[in-house]
């Protein structure tokens, strides 16, 4: 099977390539020494949006290069960056509600609700929902929907209100996690023993142990069940 | 999208699930472990590794792929290079745009230092963002920093660094507290306490995680917050040398931008390497996990101006990287998928391994049972493999957990026709992470004055393997340090000579040595064109 070849066109010049590959791999088989559109290889840094057409079909369609495989007749160019202004912003002085999402990206408020953004996910997440969910001061649900966001940029790419809604998903997911989600208890009371210096000894005991001695204790430690 | 002969593997591991769900599988002992690693881990195969010829940790051992980037000529001509122009000037400079990076860039800006990060490709291409399972901190009351110390020198093969130790665990809860604070999103209860599980080593649930995309957060989280501060950051021009004073002290580096070719001139009081780790090398032919920028690039840098590396001649290898689909060999099946009750089935449907062992035991377990025992499951391309058997998962914490606590685990199968709801998914080991690596003091400082390094890169903390968990930790915990400590050299220090004294004796000891090679390092990118390709160029100019 590995045998086979299609026929792609990469930015409107023909390549030969076995079937089974990715785009990315694929163009790397046609002679492209990948700098930009190529970064994790795994489908979990965006940098590798990619917009093709198949034959026969008047659909305009996107993948991640590294996760798509080539189909005969593809015609395909990456879009490894889209120029995007990110707002700066003191995250301490924000507040998780609509007036932080509108002073930072008033565009949001542009959104006509046309549902492009979600239709050109890689990721198949509900893009115009959470851009809605955050611009109703929904925040939580706007983090909720966001979090698989890889920023690739594909949604900026094509919405007609120009937002940016990448930026306004990180946006939301800090503001949630700072905001909303209650804060951990545990955690600051352990911060607070460390501080206190409450495990210093023990753990320089640790640190003057002989190897024979940690073994010992590291073979008898107990663990907790699963 | 299985074949019908991988159907009815699936068939006979379907079979033995109803005995397994309930079958008791113990640790190994520490003789059956040693034994075990001795014949079947790679790191062990002696032909695969060489004595380095020359620098600080000359006569120590490392891959061959990894030596022939140390035993090579640097990419640009110390006799003819003009360091005349300075491009950039500041106090502290970041190679490297990963967590660790990031970490060091905020830290170093906190106190007062004017911060430049030049990174390789973009900012957040790392492997930080490609981080699924999480991040250890002993943050609850059954739990404790010593706990935790032992956890982790246990782990490393009781060769750690006691001091790197130390501040890994004592700055781990400090470190989720300043995560939480900027905004990453950890999964916890409705009243906020943290959701932590086990994972490979660990003798307490002390895996925090955001979803399956914990390094994913965290580094979109820090990425944020650079870019909100007034930090210059500059992408696609890696650094292709350090550059020292007469007295071998860093005093900056030389940027290349790939884009344009053109390279420029950084100077800074202090310099902070951390530029990960070294899967995009193949060890021994391993596929790899890594993205494609882990060339080792800064390891070269800084042994070149005179740092010793530590721990260089051991590799960590992922149990379970994908077998199967051909198209994501190599990438992560993370460790919660097992954290989570998969067990690991050879081809007679039986377990063959307790499925929390360390990393290299694991490891040397499946490569054993598609090697040795010959009980592995071969793939159409030829490639062997064992079954995670991933249904389990649902049938332990009812349907809908993949999907709940594994969506990019989900997806990444989905998207190749593969419901690992319904079947289990083949794996193999896979290169993951370079447990050595520069030595450095528990302030990230390295033996050169002005160079700190922090993260992947670094070479000390994990001692011979690392913990899932630890590096994120590590990171954090010593990008910060780093980033602090460069800031507190840079008020006390004035701008040094820029020079390339350090390259011209390193090609001296090259050759007073032996070593006749046209290699350059460091790699900055592999190469996967194709070899016929390859002998079909034209190089226009010079
Ligand atoms: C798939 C995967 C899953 C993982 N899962 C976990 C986990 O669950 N828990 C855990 O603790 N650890 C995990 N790890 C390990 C952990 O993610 C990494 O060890 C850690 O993130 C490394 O961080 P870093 O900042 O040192 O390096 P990176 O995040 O890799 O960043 C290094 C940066 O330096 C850049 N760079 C390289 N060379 C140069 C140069 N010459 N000049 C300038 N820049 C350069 C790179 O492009 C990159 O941006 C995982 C790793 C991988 C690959
Ligand atoms: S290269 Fe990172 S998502 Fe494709």
């Amino acid at each position: 099977m590995e045998d086979e070849n299609v026929t792609i066109y990469i930015m409107g010049k023909r390549y030969e390539v076995p079937t089974s590959l990715t785009i990315m791999k694929a163009m790397e088989h046609a002679g492209y020494r990948l700098v930009r559109g190529c970064g994790c290889r795994g489908g979990f840094c965006g940098a590798c949006g990619t917009v093709y057409r198949t034959k026969d079909d008047y659909k305009l369609k996107v993948g991640l290069a590294c996760q798509t495989v080539v189909e005969d007749g593809m015609h395909l160019t990456q879009i490894p960056f889209y120029p995007a202004n990110k707002a700066e912003y003191d995250i301490e002085e924000l507040d998780a509600n609509i007036a932080a999402v509108l002073k930072q990206y008033p565009e949001v408020a542009r959104c006509v609700s046309c549902n492009t953004c979600t239709k050109i996910c890689p990721q198949d997440i509900q893009v115009m929902d959470y851009v809605q969910a955050a611009l109703r001061g929904d925040i939580a649900k706007a983090a909720d929907i966001s979090f698989d966001c890889l920023m690739c940029g594909l949604c900026a790419s094509r919405c007609p209100a120009e937002i940016v809604q990448y930026y306004v998903g990180v946006l939301c997911r800090r503001l949630y996690a700072r905001d909303i989600a209650p804060r951990a208890q545990h955690l600051a009371d352990r911060v607070a023993e460390v501080e206190s210096g409450k495990f210093d000894e023990e753990i320089a005991a640790l640190m003057g142990a002989g190897e024979k001695d940690l073994r010992k204790r590291y073979n008898e430690r107990d663990i907790e069940p699963k | 999208m299985y074949t019908e002969a991988m159907r009815q593997s699936i068939k006979i591991l379907e079979g033995t699930r109803a005995f397994r769900k309930t079958q008791e599988l113990g640790l190994m002992s520490p003789d059956e472990k040693a034994q075990l690693l001795r014949d079947h881990h790679p790191d062990y195969k002696g032909e695969q590794q060489r004595e380095l010829r020359v620098g600080p940790s000359r006569g120590d051992r490392a891959p061959h792929e990894i030596a022939d980037l140390i035993e090579a000529r640097s990419l640009v001509d110390p006799e003819d290079f003009d360091l005349s122009r300075i491009d950039h000037d500041v106090d502290v400079l970041v190679v490297g745009g990963g967590g660790a990076g990031g970490a060091a860039a905020l830290l170093a800006r906190e106190s007062g230092a004017s911060v430049l990060l030049a990174t390789k490709l973009r900012f957040g291409d790392a492997n930080t963002m490609m981080a699924q399972g999480g991040i250890q901190a002993a943050d609850k009351s059954h739990d404790s920093p010593s706990i935790h110390y032992l956890d982790v020198i246990g782990g490393g093969g009781f060769h750690n660094d006691p001091a790197l130790v130390r501040a890994l665990v004592i700055d781990a809860p400090k470190v989720i507290g300043w995560l939480e604070e900027m905004g990453v999103m950890f999964d916890k209860e409705p009243d906020g306490t943290m959701v932590t599980i086990h994972g490979g080593g660990t003798s307490r649930k002390r895996m925090h995680s955001a979803r399956d995309y914990s390094g994913g957060d965290i580094m979109k989280v820090i990425r944020d917050e650079v870019l909100n501060q007034d930090i210059e950051v500059i992408e696609f021009s890696p650094v292709v040398e350090l550059l020292t004073d007469g007295k071998g002290r860093c005093t900056g580096a030389i940027l290349y931008n790939m884009e344009t070719q053109e390279y420029s001139i950084v100077r800074a009081k202090a310099t902070v390497i951390a530029t990960g780790g070294a899967g995009r090398l193949h060890v021994q032919g391993f596929p790899t996990t890594n993205h494609y920028g882990a060339t080792a690039d800064g390891l070269v840098l800084a042994y070149r101006a005179g740092c010793e590396l530590a721990f260089m001649d051991t590799i960590q290898y992922h149990p379970t990287g994908a077998a199967y689909p051909e198209q994501i060999v190599g990438q992560l099946v993370t460790e919660k998928v097992r954290g989570l009750g998969a067990q690991l089935v050879n081809g007679e449907g039986n377990r063959f391994v307790y499925e929390l062992e360390t990393r290299d035991a694991e490891s040397a377990a499946i490569i054993r049972e598609c090697t040795e025992r010959n009980l592995g499951v071969v793939t159409p391309s030829g490639m062997r493999g064992v079954w995670l058997d991933s249904p389990l998962i649902e049938e332990i914490h009812g349907s809908g957990t993949i999907q709940r606590l594994l969506p990019a685990m989900y997806r990444q199968y989905e998207r190749f026709e593969i419901d690992m709801t319904a079947d289990p998914i083949l794996v193999y080991p896979t290169q993951h992470y370079q447990n050595g690596g520069i030595v450095i003091d528990d302030q990230g400082a390295s033996q050169i004055e002005g160079l700190y390094v922090a993260g992947e890169v670094a070479g000390g903390v994990h001692g011979r393997n690392r913990l899932m968990g630890n590096s994120l930790l590590d990171i954090v915990v010593f990008g910060r340090r780093a980033g602090a400590a460069a800031a507190l050299r840079a008020k006390e220090t004035v701008p040094g000579e820029l020079g390339l004294d350090h390259v011209r004796r390193y090609h001296e000891e090259l050759e007073k040595n032996g070593v006749e090679t046209t290699r350059r390092a460091p790699m900055l990118l592999p190469d996967y064109r194709p070899d016929e390709l390859k002998s079909h160029l034209i190089t226009i100019g010079s």
